[in-house]
């Protein structure tokens, strides 16, 4: 296996388990052991206690009881507030990514959100969704699990307030099956069909709070697995996590996810089975990937697709920055083909080269410019649809629609503070900058040409020059993969 | 503070009319022309937000249709007669001309098994040509350009007139180019930078996705500069709507004319998803779209090629057969499609309309699966192999 240098290493450990980390971070890193940096960023800072990306309160909106009652003037305010509130969720999200001194918990929570793909609009259930699952992110499987599947917001979207004994819907446990433990092919319809059975009477009520309907509820006999007896919701998730194929799966996603698009099976299967026996610790098995010497095969580094949010956050990450407007990260999210809470179904994003096509890259290529040199978008994002297909959010989704088109046509105002950047490279001799700027960038620093960069670069004074390098490097194909 | 060097940026972002990089597929199109005269070329234009099949193509002869939409039924007498059963929607004058002038085939009742509501997921099922309960990660378009430009040198295929590039434009190995200025395309692909980089770049084997991502670039960079000399070779001089869709049917015209190797195009017209005050927004939609393809075929047939052009619409569902409370429809199942172009094998209503009789759950029931209409246009239209590209065998249609 190629051996790499620790700095590299140190970089692919920053970007894999995060959104990268700036040179002087890296240089910091360099210094200590492996084993101690992962320990570090699996745990995160210590004594950090967990911060929430709340951004409303139940009793802002109004009682969802009343609902009925509510006059149209009162139904608008509740869906801009709905509307906003989802726009706020997202941009207070993506901060949080970018400052954020555990950035393994936002990193992992991004993944979870595409493997627990959801979507609805109400701003609370999506809150409180996003609330559990970045909790539970680094926690155990099994907790995650339960409170994702407890959660209003996937109730509603996977149609379970609808399964009743009398007339079982069978969404909730197929999706439970099929995308969120064990995948396709692992099970028959039949323990589809039963699992639906002891998931009835799984429901929320209008404060958006769990509720088991006793009455709904079929009570009897349900054979799955093999196995019978009179089982419940909370039976079934058990009997599922039994099941080693569950963990097989679970780390063949995350492998795809932080390591590699082409699972390698015998590492799969090593690492599900440790997986499997630590009763499904998440952080167990990240501490595995993260300290194996396989992870830093040079074949692994520098190969995979940052998402689209990946690539926005790295960027913000690497130099710090706040926009006029911070709902322009929507604009971005849509044309690349990423908008948090609005997976594009219920499989979620399905990453790796899915994001790339023509129009995709070349723009991911002008984002650096677009935001470092101010311009003007320029691109019309697709519009919204609405999701539900009972109509009640169709003027909601106009507006969002309507708020995206506005965008498209403004110049994207970003505060950059390139302080603390440039001070990063500040003992850098000049003959060695673009070098070192690439190398910080890029995973793979030696497929893009020095003397190109300095073909293209300010030379007036050494802050235009890190500028102007820095942005080249941003726009290259290589810096689309970490 | 935000433009730090405007002159630097001038000079990264400028453009270069020089051609640095001349691809061999390139070389290959200066030799001569090697698109064949009569080059078949499909154009899809989806109607998005699931528009209203029943005041689309109106069962006026039903009286259920008018005690399901007591407010929104179009009366008989509004409507432009097709048959003795059937009449289009007031607004659609130019497709009623084109149907009279035995250019349009009309396909009702279209649909798909277990239908689904939900927008983003039905429109997935369309774009993808997957069966319900499936998800697919690619479009049937992007799989036929699999089929067909695996391993040539032409990646113009197919392209669809936009800033993003949809679903069903993207295969497994190929993928459409989505663009709506052909100008405005090369002029970010020709950024001197970008040419520069693709320059410099050595092969090298380990990491596939930079290979991937390179050629993607370089594919992207010669369409831009292939298209773009394409449609500087014919400009139509027929009066377009100043509607998006006009522009948008002027960009495709231009490019048929210009003899581009381009055998699908892609536009989107819309929203349709007319839940409240259906009448308004679905007649101006209407006429937006009667009138552009109405220059649009005119366009074609004087330059004779609209024997070798066909017309597709679609929508990712109808509405309910009932009206709703707030003057619209919610969503509902199966729907119909248009057929437009000068070869058309059979023309007119090419099936029974809805069967108002027969509803599941107050929603039409579907009998033509709309992969069977792929599956026609693939084989009889485009040439190709269409059990390959939908994974599945499906009935063809007579229609061509």
């Amino acid at each position: 296996m190629p051996v790499v240098a620790k700095k590299l290493e140190m970089q692919h450990l920053a970007w894999r388990a995060g959104f990268g980390e700036t040179l002087p971070v890296i240089s910091g890193w360099e210094k200590r052991r492996r084993k101690e940096m992962v320990h570090k960023v699996l745990t995160g800072p210590k004594h950090a206690a967990f911060e929430s990306v709340d951004v409303i309160n139940a009793t802002d909106l109004p009682d969802y009881k009343r609902a009925k009652d509510m006059t149209e003037e009162q139904r608008k305010t509740v869906r801009e507030m709905n509307t906003q509130g989802i726009k706020d969720l997202n941009v207070a999200w993506m901060n949080m990514m970018q400052k954020s001194e555990h950035p393994l918990r936002e990193k992992m929570s991004l993944f979870w959100h595409g493997h627990f793909a959801c979507r609805t609009q109400n701003v609370l259930f999506n809150q409180q969704l996003i609330g559990v699952i970045r909790e539970n992110a680094l926690g155990n499987f099994g907790d995650l699990l339960t409170a994702v599947s407890k959660s209003p917001a996937m109730l509603q979207f996977l149609n379970n307030q609808q399964n009743r004994k009398q007339h079982p819907n069978e969404n909730f446990a197929r999706e439970v099956m099929e995308l969120f433990t064990m995948g396709r092919g692992h099970y028959a319809e039949a323990d589809i069909k039963e699992a639906a059975r002891a998931f009835t009477g799984w429901g929320f009520d209008a404060d958006g709070q769990f509720v088991f309907r006793e009455k709904q509820h079929d009570d009897g006999v349900k054979n799955i697995f093999g196995k019978s007896g009179r089982y419940n919701g909370d039976d079934v998730l058990k009997l599922l996590l039994e099941q080693q194929q569950t963990a097989t799966y679970i780390t063949t996603k995350i492998f795809r996810y932080f390591v590699d698009d082409n699972p390698d099976d015998t590492l799969i299967q090593s690492l599900s089975g440790k997986f499997y026996q630590s009763g499904y610790d998440i952080k167990t098995l990240m501490r595995e990937i993260f300290m194996a010497d396989w992870f830093y095969d040079s074949k692994y580094i520098g190969n995979r697709i940052k998402s689209p949010v990946e690539l926005l956050v790295g960027i913000r990450r690497t130099i710090p920055m706040a926009f006029e407007q911070e709902e322009t990260m929507l604009v971005f999210q849509r044309i690349l083909g990423q908008v948090l809470f609005y997976p594009p179904n219920v499989a979620g994003w399905p990453g790796g080269r899915n994001w790339i096509d023509s129009s995709s890259l070349m723009f991911r290529m002008r984002v650096p410019q677009v935001i470092l040199y101010s311009q003007v978008l320029n691109v019309r994002p697709k519009e919204l649809t609405p999701e539900m297909g009972d109509g009640g959010n169709y003027k909601m989704t106009l507006q969002i629609n309507d708020f995206l088109k506005k965008q498209f046509a403004k110049k994207v105002n970003a505060r950059i503070n390139w302080e603390p950047y440039l001070q990063g490279f500040s003992d850098i001799p000049r003959e060695n900058l673009a070098d070192a700027i690439a190398g910080a960038l890029l995973q793979q620093p030696g497929n893009v040409r020095k003397n190109l960069l300095e073909k293209y670069a300010d030379t007036s004074s050494r802050e235009g020059y890190i500028k102007t390098v820095t942005i080249d490097v941003m726009s290259t194909p290589e810096y689309q993969l970490c | 503070m935000y433009i730090l060097n405007r002159r630097r940026f001038l000079q990264v972002g400028s453009l270069a009319s020089a051609t640095l990089l001349m691809p061999k597929f390139l070389k290959a199109f200066e030799t001569g022309a090697l698109v064949p005269p009569g080059n078949k070329v499909l154009v899809i234009v989806q109607l998005s937000g699931g528009n209203d099949g029943l005041n689309t193509i109106i069962p006026y002869r039903n009286d259920i249709y008018y005690r399901s939409r007591p407010a929104l039924g179009i009366r008989r007498e509004a409507a432009l007669s097709l048959n003795d059963d059937l009449g289009i929607h007031p607004a659609l004058q130019g497709l009623k001309a084109l149907y009279d002038d035995g250019a349009m085939g009309i396909l009702n009742n279209v649909g798909y098994p277990n239908p689904d509501r939900s927008h983003f997921r039905s429109m997935d099922i369309w774009h993808s040509a997957s069966q319900s309960a499936e998800i697919w990660n690619d479009g049937w378009v992007g799989r036929y350009l699999d089929a067909q430009c695996n391993g040539c040198d032409k990646p113009t295929q197919a392209l669809e007139i936009d800033d993003t590039l949809s679903l069903a434009l993207k295969g497994e190995h190929n993928k459409g180019l989505a663009l709506t200025d052909p100008g405005r395309l090369s002029n970010t692909s020709n950024d001197r930078f970008f040419k520069e980089l693709l320059q410099q770049h050595v092969v090298e084997d380990e990491h596939h996705n930079v290979e991937y991502l390179y050629k993607t670039m370089g594919e992207t960079i010669s369409s831009a500069t292939y298209i773009q000399q394409q449609f500087k070779t014919y400009q139509s001089k027929e009066s377009y709507p100043a509607t998006e869709l006009g522009r948008n049917m002027r960009i495709i015209a231009n490019l048929i004319m210009s003899d581009i190797n381009t055998k699908v195009y892609y536009v989107s017209h819309g929203s349709f998803d007319t839940h409240v005050n259906q009448q308004d927004q679905q007649a101006r939609l209407f006429k937006q779209l009667s009138d552009a393809l109405t220059v649009f075929t005119g366009d074609l047939k004087k330059n004779n090629r609209f024997q070798d052009v066909m017309v597709m619409t679609f929508s990712e569902f109808g509405r309910r057969v009932s009206q709703n409370a707030s003057g619209g429809t919610d969503h509902g199942t199966a729907n119909n499609m248009f057929l437009i172009g000068g070869d058309l094998k059979r023309q007119g209503v090419l099936n029974e309309g809805p069967d108002l009789m027969n509803l599941k759950d107050g929603d039409l029931q579907y009998k033509v699966d709309f992969k069977s209409v792929y599956a026609t246009l693939l084989d009889k239209w485009l040439g190709a192999d269409d059990k390959m590209i939908l994974k599945a065998d499906y009935a063809k249609l007579d229609f061509i």
